[in-house]
């Protein structure tokens, strides 16, 4: 086996964007929190208003910093859990720069009020062609290596990276569907509820299988990696998986709960929504549960430690989702911040946390070393991240639960208690504090770059060559 | 079932995968096409005439959607702060559909006639000069920026093409109708459109 060579650039290519992206995503979403609390910082400059930029910032993190990180992550578990080098070495590094192309292109595009307005799905119709065929590429890339691997089993972990690369197509080909009138506009063959209801089951499942199947291949290989134990049950893995993309898929209508949407409709996404806690615990159980006998290294290691917690907000955040997807709760959490407090949640506290984690793991065998140049570091940026995600939630929370409160007060006399402009009046402090919680996690994500830095520039070599294969974590303790 | 048949096989578990991620799709979205609710219009709604077409898109350009829905949901509060609840086919014309995610803002289905239009110039140009708690962006440019005629009446002739039941006439006088009117009064003509074509506030 000693012959196989793994392929590592188009991953650490991957990877160092992963790292870039975040940064400037994260940078952006704390410039429009500042923006929300200190409205003189749009500067009345067309690029630099909030609206235009909102986009941006959504996009940057979920597609940029999330999308690297997953290319990435995807490419370094098939090649060693299939003992295949990537099928098409080329069309991967292909995908590297059609990638980038596309961040480039939507960060050029967005400020400049190119738009199709679709949350997540806001870029014009030619950077959507030009994600169609890179999405094929990876597709062909990451299927043509399952087909060449050398171990019978398909692992885990890439059960879930082919379910995220085959649905993210159907949901982006389906929700862009439009004829375009000019170079940068364009018009959906979907109107009204129906757009609303494509939208939404796009949008639902761009959170489902972007931001939640695909991380979970993630947890699967680097959990049982870092914790050197293997999957604490293989049977689990096999039902929430199945359970999991076919629920999801479901969910959509409860982001238009007590909308012009039929309410048949409503109430499918409300029963669906709700039985997708099962699963998405199912998931959480099998990350935790492989600490079984290894609990004690979370007092010494902050790599796992930022594991494990990424693992309790995913808990917690599909918890709250199936939660806020009751109609009579979410009467009063729609439209208001309370739904940007979840979305942080997930996206801050399990996304990105599985990801510094990942990355922590990955990047010193990437470049040939022993570890990260300062577990120290490591520590630092697990507290102050994790204090300015429970910052960031904890003010979104009290902000949205209070607008929504106020929105629907109602005097004796008939008559409504709030001007509109007293809710934002009243939120602003939240406001500034949700600031303070988004400075603090750009803050780790930056300690986390210099440490990084520090470790690639060191002169340290590993004991290993890590383009050789490794062991490979069982695919099942049963 | 022994699952050793799927995870030794990737095409199978690849057309196993795209089955049960495809089910939800075709028993959501499709019948909303073939349901009266969601695709006849409501009485009195009709296209969005040339200017307020034009507004439309300048709304959406600059990302108003971000910050204000266009969607009254059926409660005590929202009637009485924005008026009767929207139905469906009010907004069967609406491509993309704006009914928006977030209030940072107040929501506008049925803002049409509310606010005189210097109110609105004003209140675009500098929203602290009218309401100073306000944490709305200034949209100032919007002054600078004129609606492509032209661009309006090729879009309109898509928008036919779609399915939308414009005239011969309205799309043959589009261009004249809003070529070099700048952005501002596009997008005011659009916000005191809103809501009034089937004069559902009126019903109240």
């Amino acid at each position: 086996m000693s012959d196989i060579y793994y392929h590592e650039r188009v991953v650490r290519q991957f990877t160092l964007a992963t790292l870039l992206w975040g940064v400037v995503g994260m940078a952006v979403g704390v410039l429009l929190a500042a923006q929300m609390a200190w409205p003189a910082l749009n500067f009345d400059i067309p690029w630099l208003t909030f609206s235009r930029l909102r986009p941006l910032h959504t996009n940057a993190v979920i597609f940029a910093f999330g999308g690297s990180a997953l290319f990435a992550t995807s490419y370094y578990i098939v090649q060693r859990t299939c003992r295949a080098p990537l099928f098409a070495p080329a069309l991967a590094g292909f995908t590297f720069w059609g990638w980038q192309l596309v961040i480039v292109l939507a960060a050029i595009t967005l400020p400049l009020g190119m738009t199709q307005s679709k949350e997540y799905a806001e870029l014009i119709w030619p950077i959507d062609l030009l994600i169609t065929v890179v999405w094929v590429c990876y597709g062909v890339v990451f299927f043509g290596t399952l087909v060449k691997r050398k171990i019978p089993h398909i692992y885990v972990a890439n059960w879930f990276f082919a379910s995220f690369i085959i649905t993210v197509a159907i949901l982006h080909v389906v929700n862009n569907l439009a004829v375009p009138v000019s170079l940068t506009e364009s018009y959906p063959v979907f109107s009204g509820s129906v757009d609303a209801m494509t939208q939404w089951w796009y949008g639902h499942n761009a959170v489902g299988f972007f931001l939640t199947a695909a991380f979970l291949g993630m947890m699967y290989y680097f959990i049982p990696k870092q914790a050197n134990r293997p999957v604490y049950s293989y049977r689990l893995s096999v039902v929430h998986f199945w359970a999991l993309i076919s629920i999801y898929m479901w969910a959509g209508p409860h982001h238009l709960h007590y909308t012009a949407l039929p309410d048949w409709a409503q109430s499918l996404g409300m029963v669906f929504s709700l039985i997708l806690l099962a699963p998405s615990w199912g998931g959480m159980i099998n990350g935790m549960m492989t600490l079984s006998g290894a609990w004690h290294k979370l007092r010494t290691d902050p790599i796992l430690k930022f594991m494990i917690v990424s693992l309790s907000f995913y808990g917690m955040s599909t918890f709250e989702g199936p939660m806020m997807s009751i109609k009579t709760v979410n009467a009063l959490s729609h439209y208001t911040d309370w739904t940007i407090g979840h979305v942080h949640s997930g996206a801050l506290g399990w996304v990105a946390f599985i990801v510094f984690g990942s990355l922590y793991n990955l990047i010193p065998k990437l470049y040939g070393k022993q570890g990260m140049y300062s577990t120290d570091l490591i520590n630092l940026h697990f507290w102050v991240s994790t204090i300015g995600v429970v910052i960031y939630i904890a003010s979104m929370w009290i902000a949205g639960v209070m607008q929504g409160l106020m929105w629907r007060s109602v005097n004796d006399d008939g008559t409504l208690t709030y001007a509109f402009i007293e809710s934002i009046e009243a939120t602003y402090p939240y406001y500034v504090m949700r600031f303070g919680g988004g400075v603090l996690f750009l803050l780790g994500m930056c300690i986390m770059i210099y440490n990084v830095y520090k470790t690639i520039a060191s002169g340290e070599q590993a004991r290993v060559d890590s383009t050789q294969p490794q062991t490979v974590v069982p695919r099942g303790a049963v | 079932m022994n699952h050793d048949v799927i995870e030794k096989n990737t095409g199978l578990m690849g057309v196993l995968i795209a089955l049960v991620i495809s089910v939800a799709g075709f028993a959501e979205i499709v019948p909303l096409m073939y349901q009266a609710q969601t695709t006849q219009p409501s009485p009195g709604v009709e296209p969005f005439p040339a200017l307020q077409l034009a507004g439309r898109d300048v709304y959406v350009k600059e990302g108003c959607y971000n910050c204000h829905s266009q969607m009254i949901r059926p409660f005590v509060s929202e009637r009485l702060r924005y008026g009767p609840p929207t139905a469906a086919g009010e907004t069967v014309y609406e491509r993309p559909f704006q009914w928006g995610s977030k209030r940072t803002g107040p929501d506008l289905a049925r803002v049409g006639g509310r606010y005189t239009y210097e109110w609105h110039l004003a209140h675009l140009i500098n929203p602290r000069d009218l309401v100073p708690e306000s944490n709305m962006p200034g949209y100032p440019w919007l002054l600078d920026k004129t609606v492509d005629g032209e661009l309006v009446e090729r879009k309109m002739r898509t928008l036919k093409w779609l399915g939308d039941p414009y005239t011969q006439e309205q799309i043959d006088s589009a261009a004249q109708l809003t070529d070099g009117v700048s952005e501002m009064d596009a997008l005011i003509a659009y916000l005191q459109y809103l809501g009034l074509s089937n004069n559902a506030r009126g019903q109240q």
